[in-house]
């Protein structure tokens, strides 16, 4: 008998009503600031939806950033399987934007059929790298992964400068940026590919779809292959895996290698996708956020994918609510983007014992009796 | 007068009902003891006494009077102490940081540890627990660690002392002493609420006994005026046969030899001192000894998750092992060795796994589970299902994660998976650690089985009865040397008692 | 009952599908990724907004992005609003502007610090590097140890023609002076990190420096905290931040951002507003040394002629600037 209560929800209980009820309580929280902040919370909220759905470009915009955070979200989950807290997604993307625009200008003369899958090879391969470092560093020497991911944000990031500053920049330009690649290597819009659906015009690209694709990935990886069900033996339980013949060591690496190839792999839509170029801080922290939406998508492909719609929604929906309110700044979108992290995510269990006792379902009892 | 009492409680979880108006009353100065299967509801029971849960229903008494705990250190402070199966220690603490943990007589560290090892020193030579009290709580073996909870307990002056399956480490000289140590305590008026699954020590302490089946307690009887057949079947609620067949086999070939071998634990510290024996086809070779004195290392060593420091170890003609060098625990496998690991918890299975993906650990690279490269999760499941019915597993879910099984569910499922795969050497810790009466049988039986095929069955266990019942031959191990090897018509429980404390040998092969 | 509900669910659908067709008459400042409060260059453009607003009772919009690609979302949005001048803040709007400007040609942009070519773009950048080279010199004739230091946000083009400039400036003083070089950091964050200003600071002048110009935004707070404190001096930059620490702070090298985004904003609303690409130096009176009640006391006659003689020369062409 173990003393651990045994969470017998209803599924649908578990996986829609718990994160609608933290996700309103984040709203209506953020409501109540901008309330008193003398702005109409209502306004506000429909602002946010209208701005994240609204209309063609918007929807853009939130696919724009949904992508973004389904590479990064995809990053924190292949590394959490494995029982490791990879919070280096930013690093990994500033390198895995490094190696995609280095293969766009490297190969600039090749058609892009050739020209993308080369970038894609690129920047997964860097983005690895990046990750691979502090794995092989857990594995031979034990250093904290946590520390090792985020000292190597900060190298990622002092590379970056310099090579924008130095080898990369552009010629006669002041702002720290990098040279255009070239229209064989940029990703098509998706209102070009959907142009027969009346999609509108917005930066939202193949990217997107790339994403898609590596949710795919992921949980074909994770259930259906002997490394995914490796990698997620030495993540649930180390001694295991040694009991099972699984080097814990080779599960590290290969979970961390896939980790930074996904973050990495943002940069296609940063850089083949919107800007076209390479800029300082084009990861804008999206490698953070993918922590959120990887523990609220619950490490599955399809929470993932709906995780990362609704941080797409925020910020998409949070810029226009800065856009139409004055005394909204972009603090407090910062500030409801919190809520929602904190109510989702780390308050996840605080409806749970409530909803333990209201679907218990005492038929149930009696038949397992 | 009662020193603690439960009246009507109810508890449950989600949808199962742990507990359903349970009735208990311990006498003051009394050793009472609680007996039931796995998931009858005890531990439910002795969170609730001990406040890690309140009752939905009910209420509970100290002392005659009704109080409502908001946690252990609310209970302990009415004078209950615990000790738990499953032991609630810091890792990386030490001995005297764990047992002074919350109960800090002074804000600063250094008085309250000088003052804290003055007291233990005197419990310890009180009641003969010695235990090194700086030593880091993750080095220890399982058999220490339940010392140090025992001590903990009586550090914090603990009028009512709980023991949930105190015996299950001990040797029966140890377990004798600490039955001493009961009777002391039940001489100066403290009583002991007793829960174990051994039959023979509550005949053998108890003044009083209550029997728990399906989250209620059906029956209490004054010990002297029951027998042990009688508490088995209330137990179960039905009739039980705890009998063996074993066949005489013939002397197979060797299948596995274990030449002179070393090994240091984790901490550097030497576990194994020149063990040699052999195990042949036919036959189920059983390991004695009090948990800790190298029985681990030597499994881990043979099934290829440690490297022995010397010496080797030989499985049918291959030497797979030797110095420095582990075995590959997966070709192993694909050699036909089975392992049932002795920590089922921390070895033998992953608990938020399905059941049905925990019945390919160690086997996931089969061929037969797969489609193309891919895992087929239909494979699997019908694996498990197969493993199920085969085992009698309950519930035969193969989807539902592995750690909401029963104790003894988990084995069955653990015993099948390496079973099924028709090993010619079968690696066994502790084959029936926490498991009911009922599987006992069961697993004694598949076991036995197997062996009258003419399959080697290596065997580890704590348990004497165990090893008694089952074993062809006895090795008994003591700190890390042979002490005692014979079969078990030519040895008694006593010899093979006084093997694990090193104290005694005999040859009788 | 319910009929109203539905009424209001109609009513409020159509407002959101209508959320991207509200026209503003009204001009839009957009500042760059430091945002509004940065006690230097964005809140001089704030500074000249308001200024705006409150001279001629009319109103503007604002807005902070937060990401690269909302720069670029916000000049368009505001644009297809129908806004009659955006200004954009900072030299990242460079690419952005380039590729939204021709897209709305009726549409008249302002940006600062970018270098833009269009019919519809009136760019202003400044030179820095003059300015810097006036408090170049303040600092060389002002140090009694002949070493001096400066301290950038992020190792950029554009601060290193700050630290350019100042270099320049106190070798025409004092060829021997030692000038210390120090950059607070390689991501954004550099611009807001008054702690790690203030520790670059404090080891500088353990060194032996007793000038340091800093360029670095809201970081250069720390920068004046820790010569407050190791009285020392510090110059501060882009607003006029002699109050901050009167007497400490020597003097500011001002970069005029108020006065562009002011003048734009009124041209654009008397009609006058046109393209061009405009530098501004001190002939411009885009930058300039600060000196106010604050730091006159630390301002000798004597400095401010030679730092006045020099003014004039660089606005005659007698003296150039530039590696």
């Amino acid at each position: 008998m173990s003393t651990r209560a045994p969470t017998d929800l209803p599924r649908l209980v578990d996986v829609g009503l718990i994160p609608a009820l933290n996700l309103l309580t984040a709203l209506v929280i953020s409501g109540l600031v901008i309330w008193v902040l003398g702005e109409d919370p209502f306004e506000a909220m429909s602002l946010m939806v209208s701005g994240a759905f609204g209309y063609g470009e918007a929807i853009s915009y939130t696919l724009y950033y949904t992508t973004n955070f389904i590479f990064t979200g995809l990053a924190v989950s292949f590394a959490y399987r494995c029982g490791l807290f990879n919070i280096g997604g930013e690093g990994q993307a500033v390198l895995g934007g490094i190696g995609i625009l280095i293969a766009a200008l490297l190969f600039k003369d090749l058609p892009g059929l050739l020209l993308i899958p080369l970038c894609i090879i690129f920047g997964a391969a860097l983005g690895a790298l990046w990750a691979a470092i502090p794995a092989w560093l857990l594995a031979k020497r034990g250093s904290h992964i946590v520390i090792t991911t985020i000292m190597f944000n900060f190298i990622a990031a002092a590379f970056l400068s310099y090579l924008l500053v130095g080898p990369l920049r552009r010629a006669g330009a002041q702002s720290t940026e990098s040279e255009d690649i070239v229209s064989a290597a940029q990703l098509m819009p998706l209102h070009d590919v959907f142009a027969f659906l009346g999609m509108a015009e917005g930066p939202a690209n193949m990217a997107f779809v790339i994403a898609l694709l590596l949710c795919l990935f992921y949980g074909v990886f994770m259930n259906r292959t002997k490394w995914g069900y490796e990698l997620r033996v030495v993540g649930q339980n180390p001694a295991a895996a040694r009991f099972g013949g699984i080097s814990a060591n080779r599960g590290i690496m290969i979970a961390m290698i896939l980790s930074g190839a996904m973050a990495g792999l943002m940069g296609l839509n940063e850089v083949l996708g919107v800007q076209h170029r390479l800029v300082t801080n084009f990861t804008s922290g999206f490698g953070f956020v993918g922590i959120a939406v990887a523990f609220m998508g619950r490490h599955n492909p399809i929470g993932i994918i709906l995780a990362a719609l609704l941080f797409g929604a925020l910020y998409q929906g949070g810029a226009e609510m800065a856009f139409e309110m004055p005394a909204i700044t972009r603090d407090l979108v910062v500030m409801i983007q919190g809520l929602v992290i904190l109510f989702a995510g780390a308050l996840e269990h605080m409806y749970r014992p409530a909803l333990n006792r209201i679907f218990a379902n005492p038929k149930k009892i009696e038949a397992a009796r | 007068m009662y020193a603690i009492e439960a009246l009507s409680i109810s508890k449950r979880f989600g949808a199962v009902q742990a507990n359903r108006d349970v009735t208990l009353q311990v006498a003051k100065g009394t050793i009472h003891g609680l007996v039931g299967e796995n998931g009858a509801g005890k531990s439910t029971l002795m969170n609730m006494l001990y406040g890690f849960h309140a009752p939905d229903h009910g209420t509970i008494k100290v002392d005659g009077k009704e109080v409502s705990f908001k946690g252990p250190v609310e209970a302990i402070r009415k004078g209950l102490g615990m000790v738990h199966q499953h032991f609630m220690l810091v890792d990386t603490f030490t001995v005297i940081e764990n047992i002074v943990l919350g109960f800090e007589s002074d804000r600063r560290m250094a008085p309250t540890l000088a003052s804290a090892r003055d007291k233990l020193l005197k419990i310890e030579e009180t009641y003969g627990l010695a235990v090194d009290l700086d030593a880091l709580v993750a080095d220890l073996p399982v058999g220490t660690l339940q010392r140090v909870e025992i001590l903990k307990a009586l550090y914090r002056g603990a009028e009512t002392l709980i023991l949930d399956e105190p015996t299950g480490v001990l040797t029966p000289q140890e377990t004798a002493a600490l039955f001493e140590v009961i009777k002391t305590l039940r001489g100066e008026g403290k009583t002991v609420l007793l829960i174990t699954h051994k039959l023979g020590e509550i005949m053998g302490i108890t003044d009083n006994v209550s029997v728990m089946r399906a989250g209620t307690i059906t029956k209490t009887f004054k010990t002297s005026l029951t027998n042990e057949n009688e508490l088995a079947e209330e137990m179960v609620g039905r009739t039980i046969i705890r009998e063996v067949n074993k066949e005489l086999t013939e002397a197979h070939r060797r299948i596995l030899r274990v030449d002179n071998l070393y090994a240091e634990d984790d901490t550097g510290k030497t576990r194994l001192n020149g063990v040699s024996f052999d195990v042949h086809g036919g036959e189920i070779l059983g390991i004695a000894g009090v948990s800790g004195n190298g029985q681990s290392e030597l499994l881990e060593i043979i099934t290829g998750m440690r490297a022995p420091s010397g010496g080797s170890v030989i499985y049918t003609d291959l030497k797979v092992a030797k110095k420095n060098r582990a075995a590959d625990a997966e070709k192993l496998r694909g050699n036909g060795m089975g392992h049932v690991a002795e920590d089922r918890h921390r070895f033998g299975m992953v608990g938020p796994m399905t059941a049905a993906e925990n019945t390919i650990l160690g086997y996931q690279g089969r061929e037969s589970f797969y489609q193309g490269i891919f895992l087929d999760p239909g494979k699997v499941r019908a694996h498990c299902q197969s493993l199920m019915d085969d085992f009698d597993v309950r519930p035969p879910t193969p989807d539902l994660p592995l750690k909401n099984f029963s104790g003894g569910n988990q084995q069955k499922l653990v015993m099948a998976r390496e079973m099924a795969q028709e090993p010619d050497l079968l690696i066994v810790g502790q084959p029936t650690r926490g498991v009911d009466i009922g599987a006992i049988a069961f697993i004694h039986s598949r076991l036995v089985e197997m062996r009258n095929k003419g399959r080697a069955i290596l065997m580890v266990s704590s348990e004497l009865e165990e090893i008694m019942t089952l074993s062809d031959r006895i090795i008994v191990l003591c700190d890390g040397r042979i002490t005692g090897t014979g079969r078990p018509e030519d040895l008694t429980e006593t010899d093979i008692g006084l093997m694990m404390a090193g104290r005694y040998e005999k040859e009788a092969s | 009952m319910k009929k109203s509900i539905l009424i209001a669910a109609a009513l409020s659908l159509m407002t959101w599908g209508s959320g991207a067709a509200l026209a503003t008459s009204e001009p839009v400042l957009i500042y760059d990724l430091g945002g509004k409060f940065d006690k230097s260059f964005n809140e001089a453009a704030y500074s000249g907004a308001e200024r705006y607003r409150i001279e001629t009772g009319n109103t503007y919009k604002d807005f902070e992005p937060t990401n690269e690609a909302q720069m670029e979302q916000a000049l368009k949005r505001f644009a297809r609003k129908g806004a009659p001048l955006v200004l954009a803040i900072g030299i990242a709007y460079q690419t952005p502007l380039e590729k939204v400007a021709p897209e709305f040609p009726d549409v008249h942009f302002t940006a600062v610090d970018a270098n833009i070519n269009l019919p519809n773009v009136q760019s202003v950048s400044f030179r820095e590097d003059e300015g810097s080279y006036l408090v170049g010199m303040i600092a060389a004739m002002k140090s009694e140890s002949g070493s001096i230091g400066f301290i950038g946000g992020m190792d950029i083009p554009l601060i290193r023609k700050f630290g350019a400039g100042y270099t320049q400036g106190a070798r025409s003083v004092n060829p021997d002076i030692k000038i210390m070089e120090n950059f607070v950091g390689a991501t954004p964050t550099a611009w807001n990190d008054p702690i790690r200003g203030g520790e670059l600071a404090r080891s500088q002048f353990a060194r032996g420096v007793d000038v340091i110009y800093s360029a670095a935004g809201p970081t250069g707070l720390g920068v004046i905290q820790a010569a407050k404190e190791a009285q020392q001096y510090a110059i501060g930059v882009d607003s006029n931040q002699n109050h901050i620490a009167p007497g400490t702070v020597l003097t500011s090298m001002v970069k005029r951002v108020d006065v562009v985004v002011y003048e734009s904003m009124l041209a654009a609303s008397d009609g006058t507003w046109a393209p061009g690409n405009a530098v501004r130096g001190l002939a411009e009176d885009g930058v300039d040394y600060a000196v106010d009640e604050h730091n006159a006391a630390l301002i000798t006659d004597e400095m401010t002629a030679r730092v006045e003689e020099a003014k004039r020369m660089i606005i005659a062409g007698e003296i150039t600037l530039g590696e």
